[in-house]
């Protein structure tokens, strides 16, 4: 029998503020195995955990039962006050009385009773708890980085100055990520190239640091501090190791056609190519579903002309298998697509462009050369109109709901920009709201509206009409004079909200991260830990886990790799004892529950068997501890019964549905 | 208030750790109130919830039994919801041979991010039992005196 202590928390007022914390403790007291019960303001305090381990003393206790937060919030502090105090840190439940019971409850009557309840559930799971011990785990001393933009580059360099080894996987020819787009940064106006190549540079040049460009992540096994990890590195029919980037062979192919990519597809690249002129590493790739040896079997021009014989045709993709101790998630973002948008004649008029693509029209290495022109007729647009939020903060369902938080910045940005290099152009930005919360933000945005005079419209655009004379119309609505707007434009920039890249998805099923409504990488805790996924051994890097500008990703970069240097620093690590164990007079080796199991912990022994007398051999189920996750799918599928899961037993839960019908 | 209103259904909800149980704590944190009646049991994944423990709640007397796991595809531990839900769509057609309305059980997949829908999901589902009233017990007729 369990000499069971009950501990129930005020929580200051949060929980004594709909439950009746006395009557609670007094309601269980009669539950079976209760020898102590008592309420304390705050369980989590050092005082808190004093008085525990004082009754824990004082009572001989042999578990203790918590009413409390979640779980999740406090488990890990109660199992360790529960283990100083000298009692198996796996003989602690707790009842959450917080985020199930008095948060969502205002009714004191009824909060008390469903908080009498989950208690009651909690101590008859405790009346069957038994003493586990956890078991170690190795820690591999390697990371990989998943994205090579400007996060995954961060954590990179972080994790590989802290002395461990680093390989990013980046699915593009380069490194760069789309702050290699951008042209000029907010809100210092320093130019973006400027600022990334040298960090790309020193990511290429650091003897920790492992990059595979044109490569993906396909598989991955394993658990925190011990990942295996299948990458992909997809032919480039190139050899990097001959290479010299010399560039004749982009030069000389014959194949133009392609759009190119980095420029946003407005204009074009050569079958063989590297994304963009400061592309690291600077080897090519051929694309061959433009490439017209792959196309036609004729051609190959590239390798004639290549001095250094590094064009290879027969190139095959290459698995790579590496095992790793932390992952560190930087897939980073795309701008939405606009066919739901009509209205703004996107797909209709080459002079409605998406920031970014502006951003690539006004970067000399973009396709005008870093003049500002119209892409219809490559005049000089002297009306330019920008319209915020398209798609974002979005409520009938067409786009996000989010505000991606960058573009009243960029805009400002641009509008500056445009005024600055062409002092005729007039501006116009039409906004919902002007959103510059940030060092030295909402300074820069007045700067764009009071020194260079752009013209902010607070309203919403209806319809841009693309006019017989190559104009743009816009009609919109300007809500402070509550009138119609009708004007003429060159050209029409639109603010595109950004979403996470479409890449992610597969990767947080690889990683069995867990992910939102909005293709975000969810934080294990949104506040306290903002750059760990619930997956243990995962980090959140950059606008994977949420919209961000180039200053946040940064840091959060630099957090996702202090975390993941945390892991890596560690020699070994705790498992997790809730493991599933085969009850070998039960099981009849049927091999059922290898089959369901995920992680392959499953083998099966014949062993010797005394089996009410008899003697026999028998094939049996062994689980393998350092492989099983405790996720239970063995537990039911067993035809015998004979598959049990520690600290999540049959009879416990049993016992908890029990206490909860009772 | 009509008498149908003040039965107090007992519904017991099985969570996973990873998504469903972390919805519930957000909707909880949101404030995001549902009934009471509602209690919930955690479990490492929903594949370890045994038909078994449904069966038990309604030969116990629950009016109602859900069941949450992450959705198809997010599972922590990569495969477990599909398993589970194979699991109940077998014991939900047995609980109607049973007698036990379909409406009683009920399976939903919610994210640790989906907080209202963790609170929309339990109170349309509290809504639902109300209307079916009190659970007629499961229980073997052999035990009975």
């Amino acid at each position: 029998m369990q000499r069971i202590g009950v501990f129930v928390c005020h929580c200051g007022s949060n929980i004594a503020g709909t439950v009746d914390v006395k009557r609670v403790v007094e309601a269980i007291r009669t539950e079976p195995g209760v020898i102590h019960a008592e309420d304390y303001p705050y369980m989590c305090s050092e005082a808190g955990q004093q008085l525990i381990a004082k009754a824990i003393e004082e009572h001989k206790l042999t578990g203790i039962v918590v009413c409390s937060c979640s779980p999740r919030m406090h488990e890990a502090t109660f199992r360790k006050a529960a283990a100083n105090a000298g009692i198996n840190s796996f003989m602690v439940e707790i009842a959450n009385i917080r985020e199930h019971c008095s948060w969502i409850h205002k009714d004191v009557e009824e909060g008390t009773e469903k908080a009498v309840i989950l208690a009651r559930a909690a101590i008859a799971k405790l009346n069957l708890d038994t003493p586990l011990q956890p078991g170690e785990s190795r820690v591999v001393k390697r990371a990989l980085v998943i994205g090579g933009g400007i996060a995954g580059i961060q954590s990179a360099l972080d994790i590989a100055d802290a002395g461990y080894e680093v390989d990013i996987v980046e699915k593009t020819p380069s490194i760069g990520g789309r702050m290699s787009q951008l042209d000029k940064t907010f809100p210092t106006l320093d130019c973006s190239a400027c600022i990334l190549t040298p960090k790309m540079v020193e990511a290429a040049a650091h003897e920790k640091i492992n990059i595979y460009t044109y490569s993906e992540v396909e598989k991955v096994s394993g658990f925190v501090g011990d990942f295996k990890v299948d990458i992909r590195k997809k032919a480039r029919y190139v050899d990097s190791t001959k290479c010299t980037g010399c560039g004749l062979c982009q030069e000389k192919c014959p194949s133009k056609k392609a759009p190119s990519e980095f420029n946003r597809g407005l204009n074009t690249r050569s079958a063989i190519y590297t994304p963009f002129a400061q592309a690291i590493p600077n080897v090519p790739v051929i694309d061959t579903e433009n490439c017209l040896k792959f196309k036609t079997g004729k051609c190959g021009i590239c390798q004639k002309i290549c001095a250094a014989g590094a064009v290879d045709y027969e190139q095959q993709d290459e698995i790579i298998t590496r095992e790793y101790g932390a992952i560190v998630v930087a897939t980073g973002f795309d701008t939405i697509k606009l066919d739901k948008y009509d209205e703004y004649a996107y797909s209709q008029s080459k002079d409605v462009v998406t920031s970014l693509e502006l951003e690539r029209i006004m970067n000399a290495a973009g396709p005008t050369k870093g003049h500002l022109e119209r892409l219809s007729d490559g005049k000089a647009p002297k009306n330019i109109v920008f319209i915020q939020c398209v798609g974002s903060r979005c409520s009938d369902g067409r786009g996000k709901s989010y505000c991606s938080k960058i573009c009243c910045m960029y805009t400002a940005k641009h509008a500056m920009l445009i005024r600055d290099k062409y002092p005729d152009t007039n501006v116009t930005v039409f906004y919902i709201d002007v959103r510059t919360p940030g060092k030295n933000f909402d300074e820069f945005y007045r700067r764009a509206v009071e020194d260079y005079h752009v013209n902010y419209v607070k309203g919403q655009v209806g319809k841009v009409m693309p006019q017989p004379d190559g104009s743009l119309l816009v009609q919109g609505v300007d809500l402070i004079d509550n009138k119609q707007i009708k004007m003429n434009a060159d050209m029409v920039v639109l603010a595109t909200a950004i979403e996470p890249d479409p890449s992610v998805r597969n990767i947080a099923t690889m990683l069995t991260a867990s992910i939102d409504t909005n293709n975000f990488l969810t934080e294990s805790h949104a506040k306290l830990r903002p750059v760990e996924s619930p997956t243990a051994g995962v980090f959140l890097s950059g606008v994977c886990q949420g919209p961000k500008d180039i200053p946040e990703t940064v840091a959060q970069a630099g957090a996702a790799a202090v975390k993941a240097i945390g892991l890596l620093a560690k020699d070994k690590l705790t498992t997790n004892p809730c493991t599933a164990q085969a009850d070998i007079l039960l099981c009849n080796g049927c091999s059922t529950c290898a089959n369901v199991c995920p992680y392959g912990a499953i083998s099966y022994e014949n062993i010797q068997i005394n089996d009410h007398g008899i003697r026999e051999e028998r094939r049996v189920a062994v689980v393998n501890n350092a492989l099983c996750q405790g996720c239970g799918a063995c537990t039911v599928a067993c035809p015998s019964g004979a598959m049990d899961l520690q600290g999540f037993s049959n009879r416990q839960i049993l016992a908890e549905v029990d206490a909860i019908c009772r | 208030m009509s008498l149908n209103n003040e039965f107090k259904p007992k519904i017991v909800a099985f969570c996973c750790n990873w998504c469903s149980y972390a919805g519930a704590d957000l909707a909880g944190s949101s404030r995001l109130a549902y009934p009471a009646d509602v209690k919930i049991i955690r479990v490492p994944c929903s594949c370890r919830v045994n038909p078994m423990f449904i069966l038990r709640a309604f030969e116990k007397g629950a009016d109602g039994v859900i069941m949450c796991g992450c959705h198809p595809g997010d599972c922590h531990y990569s495969t477990g919801n599909y398993y589970a839900r194979r699991r109940m769509t077998l014991l939900f057609s047995m609980l109607d041979y049973l007698g036990i309305e379909r409406a009683r059980t009920r399976v939903e997949w919610v994210s640790a991010a989906e907080g209202v829908k963790f609170s929309q999901t339990m109170n349309e589902f509290v809504e639902d039992i109300r209307k079916l009233g009190k659970n007629v017990r499961l229980e073997d007729l052999r035990c009975r005196n």
